[in-house]
C-alpha cells in the first residue's frame, strides 16, 4: 500500500472490519475501498484476504472479474461512454471515436493530466435518449461531439 | 401557492431536469411567487422530458420538453391549465401517448413522490401485502400461479411454479433475490420503476417472502444506476421505520429484511446463477443447473430469483386478484408487457400494454418512427442477445410464443430501432464482441467462440474465404447455441444469425473495398 500517505491502510482496514462478518461482503467491501481511494491497491489484496478468511487468489479473482474495479489509480473523474446497441442506433460509434481523439486515450486509460479516466459501459438505462455518457455519477443524454466538448468545458 | 412537478429520474436529469428545477426556483423568486417543487419520478414519456407539470385542483397540466431557457417564458405565458405557451401539452392524463396505455405496474410512475410512503399508500400501495398477510402461503402462491404471471426478466418462467418449489423445499433459511441487474441495451423499465415507484418492489418482495417463508431479501442492483440506489436506500429505511420491513411486519409475527448489493459492471451477473455467485461475494461465474436456485440458491438455500417487474406485478395480482391480471394478455402471455422503445426513435420511452400488440403498432403509432426521420430498417428486440427483425416480421404480436416462432425473443421488452443507415455486418460483429467482453469465461464456446466469431466476421467483411467463413460462422453459432451453459453464449447467435438471414446484402462486400467497419 502507499506507505507515504497512510490513508489507504486506514481505508482498507476500516472496510475489512466493516464487512468481515457480512455474508457475501467482498463486493461491498471492494466498492467501499474504491470509493475511498479511487482504486483497490494491489498490496491490499493480502490484507483483505486475511480479514475475510479468503485466499489471495480468491480476492484477486473477484477484483479482476468485475469491470468496475481497478488496481491502480484512475482519473479525478471517470467518463463512461455507452457502447451498446440503443446508443449505436443514434451515433455512438462516431461519438466514441471523437471522445478518444479529444481525450487522447483509449478505453481503460487515463488522460495525461490525470483528470479523466475513460471507460466503456454497456448501457446506462437512458436508451430512449442516446447517445449516453456518464461523468462521475451524472448521466448525459443525446450527446454528440459538440455536446461532449461543451460538457468537458463545464466539468 | 403553485405546486410544480419536475422528475428526478435519470433520463429527465440527463436532459436537464435539475437545471430546470433550479430555474423555476429563480424565476419564482424574481416574480415573488410561492412555488413548491415536487420531484416525482418519470411517467416514462422520455421524448417529453423534462416534463414539467403544474397542479390545478385535481388535475395536472404538462409542459414539455422544457429546457432551462424556456422557464421564464413559461411563467410569462402562465403556469396553469390555459397557458398559451408552445410547450403546453394540456392535461397530462390526456396526452395520447400516455392515455392509450394500460398501466398496471407503472400506474403510479410519475404521479407520486417516489420517496413518500403516504403517496404510495394513497394510490393503492400495500393493498397487496395487506391481503397477503391474511392468506396462507399456499393461497398466495396459488394466486400468483392462477394469474399466469411469467418471469419478466426474459426467460418467462411461470412465477407461481418457482415460488411453489421454494415453498415446498424445507430449509432453515430461505431468500428472495430481486434481479435489478438490468443490463440489456434498450431496457430501462426496472430503473424507471425503482426511481419512480420503488415501494412497489419492496412490497412485491415482501409478499414473496410471506409466500415462500423467506426472512432475508437481497436486491442486486447494477452499479450503473446510482440514482436508483439512493432512492432504494431511502425507501427501505422508511419502510423499516413504518414496520413494513424488519421484525414482526405489521404485527404478523413474520420477519423480513432487505439488503441492497451493488453489482460491479458485469453483464453476466444478470444471469440468475451468476447473480447468486456475485451476491455471495464471488466472481460471477454461471452455475450448472440443476440444482435449481429454488432448491439450492443463495448460500446454498432455497431462493426465489425474480426480476424487478415480476415482483412488482405480484402486488397487482394480490391487490386486484389473479383473474383481474390474467384477463390481460394474449395466448399464454398473460398480463401486461412493459415495452421500452429505444434507439433511433422519435417518441421513445416506456409503454405498458397488454401482451399481443404488434411491434409495428408500437414503433410506428407510439414511437412515431425514427428520430432521424429516415425509414426504419431493423428492430432489435430483447436486448443484445435478441434478434434483429426485418420489416416482414414487424406484424408479429408481442407475446413470448409468437416471438419464439419467428426465431426471435421478447426478453425484457427492450425494442431498439435502427434506421436505414445501419450496417448489419457491424451489428453482427458487435454481438460477438459483446459476448467476448462480457462472457464469464466458464465455458469454452462462449469464451473462445465469441472471439473467433469476431475474427470470422472480420474475414467476411474483407471478403476472405467468404463461403468457407460463412460456413464456419454458422457452425460456430451452432456450437454456441448447443454447447453453452447459459443464455449468454446460447443466445449470442440469435442477433448474428438474424442479421445474416434477413440482411444478407450487408454481408456482400466487394473484394478489396477496404470498408472500415
Amino acid at each position: 500500500m502507499c506507505s507515504s500517505s497512510g490513508a489507504p491502510v486506514a481505508v482498507v482496514s476500516a472496510a475489512v472490519r466493516k464487512y468481515a462478518d457480512i455474508p457475501g461482503g467482498l463486493l461491498p467491501l471492494l466498492h467501499e475501498i474504491q470509493a475511498g481511494l479511487g482504486y483497490v491497491p494491489k498490496d491490499s489484496v493480502a490484507v483483505i484476504a486475511e480479514g475475510m478468511g479468503l485466499s489471495r487468489a480468491e480476492v484477486h479473482g473477484v477484483i479482476s472479474f468485475y469491470h468496475d474495479f481497478r488496481n491502480k489509480p484512475g482519473g479525478q473523474k471517470t467518463i463512461h461512454v455507452c457502447r451498446a446497441e440503443a446508443c449505436q442506433a443514434v451515433g455512438s460509434r462516431q461519438l466514441e471515436a471523437h471522445v478518444k481523439t479529444r481525450l487522447g486515450v483509449d478505453y481503460g486509460e487515463t488522460t495525461a493530466d490525470g483528470r479523466y479516466a475513460l471507460e466503456a459501459v454497456y448501457c446506462l438505462g437512458n436508451c430512449a435518449c442516446g447517445p449516453s455518457i456518464r461523468i462521475a455519477d451524472d448521466v448525459f443524454a443525446r450527446v454528440d461531439a459538440d455536446r461532449f466538448d461543451e460538457l468537458l468545458g463545464d466539468t | 401557492m403553485v405546486r410544480v412537478f419536475i422528475p428526478a429520474d435519470t433520463t429527465a436529469c440527463a436532459l436537464g431536469a435539475d437545471r430546470v428545477a433550479a430555474e423555476v426556483v429563480l424565476q419564482a423568486q424574481d416574480r415573488g411567487l410561492e412555488v413548491e417543487i415536487k420531484r416525482n419520478g418519470s411517467r416514462g414519456a422520455f421524448w417529453l422530458e423534462p416534463l414539467l407539470e403544474v397542479e390545478s385542483g385535481e388535475d395536472r397540466y404538462a409542459f414539455g420538453p422544457v429546457r432551462p431557457g424556456d422557464v421564464a417564458g413559461l411563467f410569462e405565458a402562465g403556469l396553469h391549465g390555459s397557458s398559451t405557451h408552445p410547450l403546453f401539452l394540456g392535461k397530462v392524463t390526456d396526452i395520447e401517448w400516455l392515455a392509450r396505455q394500460d398501466r398496471q405496474t407503472f400506474g403510479r410512475a410519475g404521479v407520486i413522490d417516489p420517496l413518500s410512503l403516504d403517496d404510495y399508500r394513497h394510490e393503492g400501495g400495500y393493498e397487496g401485502l395487506n391481503r397477503a398477510l391474511a392468506m396462507t402461503a399456499d393461497e398466495i402462491v396459488g394466486a400468483v400461479t392462477d394469474s399466469g404471471l411469467r418471469g419478466r426478466g426474459g426467460a418467462a418462467f411461470p412465477t407461481g411454479i418457482k415460488w411453489r418449489t421454494v415453498l415446498n423445499t424445507p430449509a432453515d433459511q430461505k431468500y428472495v433475490a430481486a434481479n435489478a441487474d438490468e443490463g440489456d441495451s434498450g431496457t430501462f423499465a426496472d430503473r424507471l420503476l425503482m426511481e419512480a415507484d420503488p415501494y412497489q418492489l419492496i412490497e412485491g418482495m415482501t409478499i414473496c417472502a410471506m409466500a415462500v417463508g423467506a426472512t432475508e431479501g437481497y436486491i442486486y442492483l447494477r452499479s450503473e444506476y446510482p440514482k436508483a440506489l439512493q432512492v432504494l436506500n431511502q425507501v427501505i429505511a422508511t419502510a423499516e421505520d413504518a414496520n413494513l420491513l424488519g421484525k414482526n411486519i405489521c404485527g404478523s409475527g413474520r420477519d423480513f429484511h432487505i439488503h441492497i448489493r451493488v453489482g460491479a459492471g458485469a453483464y453476466i451477473c444478470g444471469e440468475e446463477t451468476s447473480m447468486l455467485e456475485s451476491l455471495e461475494g464471488k466472481r460471477g461465474l454461471v452455475r450448472f443447473k440443476p440444482p435449481l436456485p429454488a432448491i439450492e440458491g443463495l448460500f446454498g438455500k432455497p431462493t426465489v430469483v425474480n426480476n424487478v417487474l415480476t415482483l412488482a406485478a405480484v402486488t397487482t395480482v394480490l391487490a386486484k386478484g389473479a383473474a383481474y391480471y390474467k384477463d390481460y394478455g394474449s395466448g399464454r402471455s398473460r398480463g401486461t408487457l412493459s415495452v421500452q422503445l429505444a434507439g433511433n426513435i422519435r417518441r421513445g420511452g416506456l409503454i405498458e400494454v397488454p401482451f399481443g400488440a404488434s411491434l409495428r403498432e408500437l414503433v410506428e403509432e407510439f414511437g412515431g418512427g425514427t428520430a432521424s426521420g429516415r425509414p426504419v430498417r431493423a428492430i432489435q428486440v430483447g436486448g443484445p442477445l435478441g434478434a434483429y427483425l426485418p420489416e416482414s416480421q414487424w406484424d408479429t404480436p408481442m407475446d413470448y410464443e409468437a416471438f419464439t416462432e419467428v426465431g426471435a425473443m421478447l426478453g425484457h421488452g427492450g425494442v431498439v430501432v435502427f434506421d436505414d443507415s445501419v450496417d448489419m455486418l457491424a451489428q453482427a460483429r458487435f454481438a460477438m464482441e459483446f459476448c467476448a467482453v462480457e462472457s464469464c469465461g466458464k465455458c469454452t464456446p462462449c469464451r473462445i467462440g465469441s472471439v473467433r466469431g469476431v475474427e470470422l466476421i472480420d474475414k467476411i467483411a474483407k471478403n476472405e474465404n467468404k463461403s468457407a467463413s460463412f460456413e464456419l460462422l454458422e457452425e460456430l453459432c451452432e456450437t454456441l447455441d448447443q454447447g453453452s451453459l447459459c443464455a449468454m453464449g446460447g443466445l449470442t447467435p440469435m442477433p448474428v444469425r438474424s442479421a445474416i438471414r434477413h440482411f444478407p446484402q450487408d454481408f456482400e462486400v466487394s473484394s478489396g473495398s477496404g470498408v472500415e467497419r
